[in-house]
């Protein structure tokens, strides 16, 4: 007898896509904005240099994937591992509402930063 | 009502022996080193979310002016948040190299009727991975 | 002297113990022994009551499957030379995340529920070929040879963390097979199999751990299957919300309806 199909494919998907930008992304601005400008291994840009940067819409584009989508990455891969590791699966909703509304946020919070340039 | 002996109560339920039944423990994950490995892996993603915080900070703080860029900078300085970058740092190559190391196996490719082998489908995405990490630097060198 | 090894065998009788206990065994080595040869030996000549199954004894039944020194293997590929170098005992306990009977035997009714859930036999919408046999080419048979090679041993139950901790998900064996006969270019009702698998214990409840693919004997890459069988999933997830009286073709179960 089928039944409705659940949305989890939808968040997977969601989860695959953050997943690829994480995987090509994320190693290169965490090594850039954490380690490398902040100890001086590499020059930082002046605020003026990365201001320009940031005011063309495409960088503004870019930077908004980069902080959405891993968001969705994370958000469903650590609702699975509390599943898993800790074994709370029977507090399902709250753990999907902290975790995707995590997400959102943090998506919220982009989309404003990069809204409000210029 | 069917009666019970109680021979039969402690060993056998009705019609069939008394199964035993191990609870997986809260650590099973520390039993063995696939599933560690596995569980760090999963953990990586928080790391991948730190960034995001990271860069949005980085965002805000160019937003607010030269002054907030330098403290940005200046607090990522503190011993802490260096410890915390160069593990997270190892978390997300971490994940990056076991991502593209899975893709073979979730994405089938077929060329005229013959399977691509696995390294043909995850080399490109480590070149790719190298190319775009060093345009990122490039343009942010310049 | 002749050389021995010890193997230590979980004993569990229900009628006799509450949990299981570690029995002892001093069993000759020989080079090409295999566990099961040791096992069969104990049998025969040191304590008869041993219970455990086996049948083939050449890897393609699926009946030893037990767990040697912590991992699931097949106890009649599993040579007592790999492990005598070490040593120590070698440790012979019942498949793991399965209902103990007694000694090494494990209830797989669960499994047999499942694998039956899944439909895995060609399914048809269309009547078959009035004369003759299916016809199919060497590259439609390679698309699902790898996923029909399982012989149902349930080591990847065994290995899989996400079917211990939730005896409710289907597994990896069961969904490897739906998709073995998913990808049959005989076969019509990916529909049917999509409708009981498109869910949390189904094919959701899989994160990728991928131990099933590493201990499966037949290298059927259980994992594998259940990643393509999720994009697969996901992908009508979209359609039936952009499509939602269906696409005209193998529409019958689409959810939306």
């Amino acid at each position: 007898m089928p039944r409705r199909m659940s949305s989890e494919g939808f968040f997977w998907t969601l989860f695959s896509a953050g997943g690829v930008v994480a995987a090509l992304l994320i190693p290169v601005h965490l090594f850039l904005f954490g380690l490398a400008f902040p100890l001086g291994w590499i020059d930082p840009p002046s605020h003026a240099k990365i201001a320009g940067l940031i005011a063309h819409p495409l960088t503004r584009l870019y930077l908004f994937v980069l902080c959405s989508l891993p968001l969705f990455h994370w958000a469903h891969r650590f609702r699975y591992t509390l599943y898993d590791g800790l074994q709370i699966k029977h507090l399902n909703e709250v753990i999907f509402f902290l975790c995707y509304g995590g997400a959102i946020a943090g998506t919220a919070i982009a989309a404003y930063l990069l809204w409000n340039i210029g | 009502m069917v009666e019970k002996l109680e021979a039969e109560e402690k060993a056998y339920t009705l019609y069939h022996p008394r199964w035993f039944r191990p609870r997986v423990s809260t650590y099973w994950w520390l039993g063995r080193w696939p599933y560690l490995k596995f569980i760090l892996r999963e953990l990586s993603s928080i790391f991948v979310a730190w960034t995001v915080v990271l860069m949005l900070l980085a965002i805000a703080s160019v937003e607010r002016g030269p002054q907030a860029w330098a403290h940005f900078l200046a607090f990522m300085r503190n011993p802490l948040m260096v410890a915390i970058n160069v593990i997270g740092f190892l978390f997300v190559v971490f994940h990056t190299v076991t991502w593209f190391n899975l893709t073979p196996h979730a994405m089938v490719v077929r060329v005229r009727g013959k399977r691509v082998p696995g390294l043909m489908l995850s080399g490109p995405n480590y070149v790719l991975w190298i190319a775009i990490s060093a345009v990122v630097a490039w343009l942010l060198m310049r | 002297m002749a050389e021995t090894v010890v193997l230590q065998i979980t004993r569990y009788s229900p009628e006799r113990d509450a949990e299981p206990q570690f029995e002892s065994f001093e069993v000759p080595f020989h080079k090409e022994w295999v566990v099961l040869d040791a096992l069969n030996y104990i049998k025969d000549r040191i304590d008869g009551s041993l219970s455990y199954r086996w049948s083939c004894r050449m890897g393609i039944c699926g009946s030893c499957g037990m767990m040697v020194n912590g991992e699931p293997k097949l106890t009649c590929a599993t040579f007592l030379s790999s492990y005598a170098a070490k040593r120590k005992p070698i440790v012979v306990e019942p498949l793991r995340y399965f209902p103990v009977i007694r000694d090494l035997v494990t209830e797989m009714t669960d499994f047999m529920v499942k694998l039956r859930k899944v439909k895995p036999w060609l399914i048809r919408k269309e009547p078959p070929p009035a004369q003759g046999e299916f016809l199919q080419t060497p590259e439609q048979l390679d698309v699902y040879k790898q996923f029909s090679m399982c012989i149902n041993c349930t080591l990847c139950y065994a290995a899989c963390p996400v079917y211990g901790l939730d005896p409710v998900f289907v597994g990896p064996a069961a969904i490897a097979l739906a998709q073995r006969y998913n990808l049959d270019s005989r076969d019509q009702g990916a529909d049917d199999r999509l409708s009981i698998l498109a869910h949390p214990e189904g094919v959701w409840g899989c994160t990728f751990v991928g131990e099933c693919t590493r201990v499966c004997p037949k290298h059927v890459d259980p994992a594998g299957a259940i990643q393509q069988y999720k994009l697969v999933t996901a992908l009508e997830w979209f359609k039936s919300y952009l499509w939602p009286r269906g696409t005209g073709k193998n529409s019958e179960a689409s959810g939306a309806d």
